[in-house]
């Protein structure tokens, strides 16, 4: 399999690696994938009061494009608000990372990573309002 | 100009180096000796015939059979093709029924696949969880229209040995032919079809340190078995394959089984000893699994599950070695190995799956680093896996509803 210098980067040296504390009310988890598909994604956000994403952490088990395209999403989430990340399209990541046709699903995995965890924090929110 | 270093070879199962003295062998037959074995009126085709019969004669030494048995094919795949549809379509009259088993490899697959759509009735049997079909599930299958079973000796993925003789002679009292694809098992075990119920077997040469592009069909003679040719033409070998012998190819197949035949004794104790010693390092890895038989398998082959790690990535950061994984994502299917799943393995496990082989030219060095590095890669994967965290923190993963994609 013939990747682009930029997948070989992430994949040796993954940026963000790791979790957040998902107890924490302002930390949003999104958890995608099967293990039987072969690809699983734990992504982790923190958001600041102002709903800036201050923190992004990940684990991914899968094959190369997936950890790199969940360790650049860290690298992106960073300093965008919970909407801006909500907006980002897997169609970016798959350029950015020059994926190969089989493996535009990692980005599309990706995606769904952000998209779960931004919910989820919106839940955790929403769910504080409530009970204030 | 550098050149990086090349990765160490550990998937002899996919193909081996042609050993030195075999390539020696071919070379004057490209360039000196380059008669067509078919012309019978000069010495050009003379010497170009002599060489070809005495080829054959070495490859029926090596698994007991009469040099006439023997017929020149262009590799296994051609003989498992020449063998299945050619007895097949033969001897339909007997019925119409074909037995073979789900962990066949695909040129074994695939043909009866295609009798399928002319007509045939095909059994895949199940083997067991360890990769062997039982005596008891095989002789459950026949039926009074099986004309044909094909199980081969040596499976190419995990290794394991099945029992041939058994499974022949469940064949001969039933009066089904029975075809043996030994691609992976010449110069790994003694082959005796002076002996073994077998009506038909495939061989290559590029599995035992011969040249790719040729192999050879063992065809019966007593009790005499028919095929029908799936090549027409000049008829060539008896009339059951035509088209110019390849002399070089087949000179090398030649030498390369004559080599298996004197030294596969001695080689596949060293070969043993090697690839017990990367079975136990690796064993020190926390929730590995070995995939298949470990007691009826070939010496030269370790197929291991890593679990919570994914074969590809693991493919990529053990970039040091050169080996094949049932994962997925190193095939173009997208679907991971037909052969684990056979043996119940779950997706995971096949998806985290490694083949490693072991043959001729792997040295003791080679084991040494292959554990070590297996050993960092795994630890470095399962930091990032959060399918590992989840297993180090009591859940259990099977029971997690997954949404799959």
């Amino acid at each position: 399999m013939a990747y682009s210098d930029k997948v070989l980067d992430h994949y040796e040296n993954p940026r963000n690696v790791g979790s957040l504390d998902k107890n924490d009310p302002n930390v949003g988890t999104g958890m995608v994938g099967a293990p039987a598909c072969g690809d699983v994604m734990k992504l982790m956000i923190k958001v600041g009061d102002d709903g800036i994403i201050e923190d992004a952490k990940f684990k991914t088990y899968g094959c190369g494009s997936a950890i790199a395209s969940s360790s650049l999403v860290t690298e992106w989430l960073k300093g965008k608000t919970v909407d801006e990340a909500y907006a980002i399209k897997n169609s970016a990541i798959a350029e950015e990372l020059a994926l190969p046709p089989v493996k535009i699903h990692c980005s599309v995995l990706a995606e769904d990573a952000i998209k779960a965890a931004v919910a989820d924090i919106k839940a955790k929110q929403l769910a504080a309002k409530e009970a204030a | 100009m550098t050149t990086e270093r090349k990765p160490i070879y550990l998937d002899y199962s996919a193909t081996t180096p042609v050993d030195p003295r075999v390539a020696a062998k071919m070379i004057p037959y490209l360039t000196e000796e380059y008669g067509n074995p078919a012309s019978r009126s000069h010495p050009y085709g003379w010497t170009a015939e002599k060489a070809v019969e005495n080829a054959r004669e070495e490859v029926a030494k090596l698994v007991n059979a009469d040099p006439r048995e023997i017929v020149w094919t262009s590799g296994a795949t051609e003989s498992n093709n020449l063998a299945i549809k050619g007895a097949a379509n033969f001897y339909s009259n007997k019925g119409k029924h074909i037995i073979t088993v789900a962990t066949e490899h695909k040129a074994v697959i695939d043909p009866v696949r295609e009798l399928e759509r002319q007509g045939f009735e095909a059994t895949f049997l199940e083997p067991d969880s360890e990769g062997l079909v039982s005596l008891e599930v095989f002789k459950a299958a026949i039926r009074p229209d099986t004309v044909l079973t094909s199980v081969m000796l040596v499976n190419n993925e995990i290794g394991v040995i099945q029992d041939i003789e058994g499974i022949g002679n469940i064949c001969r009292e039933n009066n089904v032919i029975f075809h043996v694809d030994a691609a992976q098992a010449t110069g790994k075990v003694k082959i005796d079809l002076a002996s073994l119920p077998v009506d038909l077997m495939s061989f290559s040469a590029h599995k035992t340190y011969g040249p790719k592009g040729i192999g050879a069909l063992y065809v019966r003679r007593k009790p005499r078995i028919r095929i029908e040719a799936q090549m027409h033409g000049g008829g060539h070998e008896r009339g059951m394959r035509s088209g110019t012998l390849a002399t070089h190819q087949i000179v090398g197949m030649g030498e390369a089984f004559r080599i298996a035949r004197e030294e596969m004794a001695t080689e596949n104790e060293r070969i043993r000893m090697l690839r017990d010693k990367l079975l136990h390092g690796l064993q020190t890895i926390e929730e590995t699994y070995v995939n298949g038989d470990l007691a009826n398998r070939v010496p030269h082959n370790l197929n291991m599950s890593f679990n919570y790690v994914e074969g590809e990535s693991l493919i990529m950061a053990v970039k040091g070695i050169a080996v094949s994984s049932g994962s997925a994502c190193t095939s173009a299917s997208l679907e991971p190995s037909y052969v684990l799943r056979a043996l119940g393995r779950s997706d995971e496990l096949a998806h985290s799956s490694i083949r490693f082989s072991i043959g001729r030219f792997t040295t003791e060095a080679d084991v040494d680093y292959t554990i070590a590095l297996l050993k960092e890669k795994i630890g470095k994967l399962r930091e990032l896996s959060p399918l590992w965290e989840m297993f180090k923190d009591g859940i259990d993963i099977s029971k997690v509803e997954w949404a799959a994609h």
